[in-house]
């Protein structure tokens, strides 16, 4: 069950790719949020009741409706264009996206580990990639949190491979999560989406050397 | 003591954050550094000893500490300099002051965090009170600079969290969950090599954002470039300092392991290329606090180096990093009193730097002279250790680019900086230049003649303290 839980996330990679719209990604970002809540349910088999409350805090509330209906605000308040405008088309990005899959999976099957389950190994390390990898070739402000907020879920998952030896490493990882994500999104989105009208990487050269 | 430590500096934080009466920020920031200069003192009479679990006063974290204090009060005495001469609104001045206060904070507890989790929240802290400082402008260009550092520092952030799961991987075999070096010390022998791989590279990545070297080092330099310049002192010493220390401690425990040489590969690659990215980045560059933080990527590179290179060099790489502190910092606090004879940061319109401000000119002088390593600067006798331990590791083709590299940082730092001091500025008004009180270069002149002093002569104990600092590491 958890496989096929896994899988479609690496699907949502995929759709992900090739998406074109803003709030295409928002809706694929609240679907994983649910996808990794229904991990967690199966994965973690001693929870308590705290933390059973943090986590469903931090996938659900958090990840799944509070930070794509805070950015879907943003994107309606300052009015960015509904396109994602990538640097590359989606075709290359599909093929680059299967690419790092590809390569994750064949360093996961260089691991000696029997104890690690290597769908969470390659799942986390995909979303790590994929996520650097959006960040690099999108062109808005808004699109390159979108690529945090994806590698923020595959640090989840990564955390959840340990969680079973190791509850304190998933609750710092949510702690992290959401302090990252407040700062970024609350402090200074906001704020750029005031100073920069349209919310575009090329706005944001003007620190130079000379 | 160091929970008292924690709750009282955070109280002071919170309190300079509300308060709006100028008497009581003094008293404030007054009570903050007598508690500073307390918890420094404590660390040096409970020397070893652990509080709270996670918090031990090793020599590293003494050494680093009595760093931190000696900068600190400058900074704070510059700081307010800083906003007396360019008004603020009085809720921007709150909140950098209460922003300089949490990131010392969080610096010492950094230092003192004996688990690679505490180290990692306190840099976390870091980077949300350095963020405050480097907005303090509220225009579009510190808001663009603040960006870039959040961001990169958030990813980085991420990338020594990643580490870390790694690491407790790598740990399983142990069968132990605790984190603390000491523990992964006494278990480096179980440790598995993959895991233990992985998780070095990526927390040697992520914390390289704070240390300033390839391949995160964008954001500081944007970030000092847009923090008025007495957080930048701040940002570019013991903030740099804060990312070693994460990284050093992290390493002993890799050095001990089968891995020791491919970690070594590691830091060198990254190590070089950071000499080699400032060199390109200072012979271009125009903007002085730009070639300043450029300066200081370099420096961290040669430190890298210096642990790449081991023997010699780990005592060397410790004693470059105090020395560098005290000197950069000083450069920094300077910048703010040629910021107001010029009014720009840009070497084309500064210059003659003599005839306006002869005390300011001498520290930069003096600061030129401390930053390239030339005797008696005490960098020189770090360097110097670092070249002979490249020499020792038969790196000799590595030592000589690194030499020629450096020869052109000094060039080019040479260059600027005897032109802001010498060369009259085209177009400039000197109608207006403020009389700046020689007095206000006191600060600099010491931390100069303190780096002169712990390089040329160091004291015993000081010796002591860095040997005991790198006691762990194999030779």
């Amino acid at each position: 069950m958890i496989d096929v839980l896994l899988i479609t996330f690496i699907i949502t990679l995929f759709y992900i790719a090739i998406a074109n719209r803003m709030l295409t990604y928002l809706k694929v970002l609240a679907f994983q949020g649910v996808l990794l809540f229904v991990v967690v349910f199966i994965q973690l088999n001693e929870i308590n009741p705290i933390n059973l409350a943090l986590i469903l805090l931090e996938t659900i509330v958090f990840k799944s409706v509070a930070v794509p209906l805070f950015m879907a605000h943003v994107l309606k308040h300052n009015n960015i264009t509904r396109e994602a405008e990538p640097y590359l088309p989606n075709f290359v990005s599909l093929i680059i996206t299967t690419l790092i899959v590809v390569v994750t999976i064949l360093l996961a099957n260089g691991v000696k580990d029997t104890r690690l389950d290597k769908i969470f190994f390659v799942v986390a390390l995909s979303s790590l990639f994929t996520g650097l990898y959006f960040i690099a070739t999108r062109r808005k402000i808004i699109t390159h949190v979108i690529g945090y907020l994806i590698i923020e879920n595959g640090v989840f998952v990564l955390s959840l491979a340990v969680g079973n030896e190791m509850p304190m490493l998933v609750n710092l990882g949510i702690m992290l999560d959401i302090f990252a994500s407040v700062l970024i999104l609350g402090i200074f989105l906001n704020k750029i989406g005031d100073v920069f009208k349209d919310v575009d990487v090329d706005q944001l050269s003007s620190l130079k050397d000379y | 003591m160091i929970g008292i430590y924690l709750i009282a500096a955070f109280t002071i934080a919170l309190a300079l954050f509300l308060n709006r009466n100028k008497i009581v920020t003094f008293a404030l920031l007054g009570s903050f550094l007598i508690l500073q200069g307390a918890l420094t003192v404590h660390a040096y009479l409970n020397f070893h000893s652990t509080e709270l679990g996670y918090f031990t006063y090793d020599s590293l974290a003494v050494l680093l500490l009595f760093t931190l204090l000696i900068i600190s009060i400058p900074a704070l005495f510059h700081s307010h300099i800083y906003l007396e001469d360019q008004p603020a609104p009085v809720e921007s001045r709150a909140i950098y002051y209460a922003a300089i206060v949490l990131l010392i904070t969080a610096i010492s507890a950094g230092y003192l965090a004996n688990h690679i989790a505490v180290t990692w929240i306190f840099t976390e802290v870091t980077t949300l009170s350095a963020s405050a400082l480097i907005y303090h402008h509220r225009n579009k260009l510190a808001l663009e600079g603040t960006w870039k550092y959040v961001f990169i520092c958030a990813i980085s952030i991420t990338f020594v969290f990643i580490g870390i799961l790694f690491l407790s991987m790598s740990l399983v075999n142990a069968g132990s969950d605790d984190l603390s070096f000491k523990n992964l010390l006494a278990n480096s022998s179980q440790l598995n090599p993959f895991w233990l791989r992985l998780s070095f590279l990526f927390i040697f990545t992520g914390f390289t954002a704070k240390l300033g070297l390839v391949p995160m080092f964008t954001a500081g330099v944007d970030a000092k470039d847009k923090a008025p310049a007495p957080a930048g002192a701040l940002l570019s010493s013991v903030l740099m300092n804060l990312g070693f220390v994460g990284i050093f401690r992290f390493y002993i425990v890799v050095a001990n392991t089968p891995l020791h040489n491919w970690a070594n590969l590691v830091i060198g690659i990254a190590a070089f290329l950071s000499v080699f990215v400032a060199t390109v980045y200072m012979i271009k560059v125009k903007n002085i606090k730009r070639m300043m933080a450029y300066s200081s990527i370099e420096h961290m590179g040669l430190v890298m180096l210096g642990v790449a290179a081991g023997g010699i060099g780990y005592y060397a790489a410790i004693l470059h990093i105090v020395l560098h502190a005290f000197v950069k910092s000083s450069m920094f606090f300077q910048f703010t009193q040629l910021y107001r004879v010029f009014q720009n940061k840009s070497i084309y319109h500064v210059g003659n730097y003599f005839k306006y401000n002869t005390s300011g000119a001498m520290v930069l002088l003096f600061g030129f002279i401390s930053v390239t390593a030339m005797p008696p600067s005490g960098l020189f006798v770090s360097e110097f250790l670092i070249f002979r331990s490249l020499f020792e590791a038969h790196q000799i083709i590595l030592l000589i680019v690194v030499l020629i590299l450096l020869t052109m940082i000094i060039w080019a730092f040479g260059k600027n900086i005897l032109k802001m001091l010498f060369i009259p500025p085209v177009g400039f008004d000197d109608s207006h230049v403020p009389v700046i009180n020689p007095w206000e270069s006191a600060s600099q002149f010491f931390l100069l003649g303190l780096a002169v002093y712990l390089g040329l002569n160091p004291p015993a104990e000081f010796v002591q303290l860095i040997k005991e600092s790198v006691m762990m590491l194999p030779n």
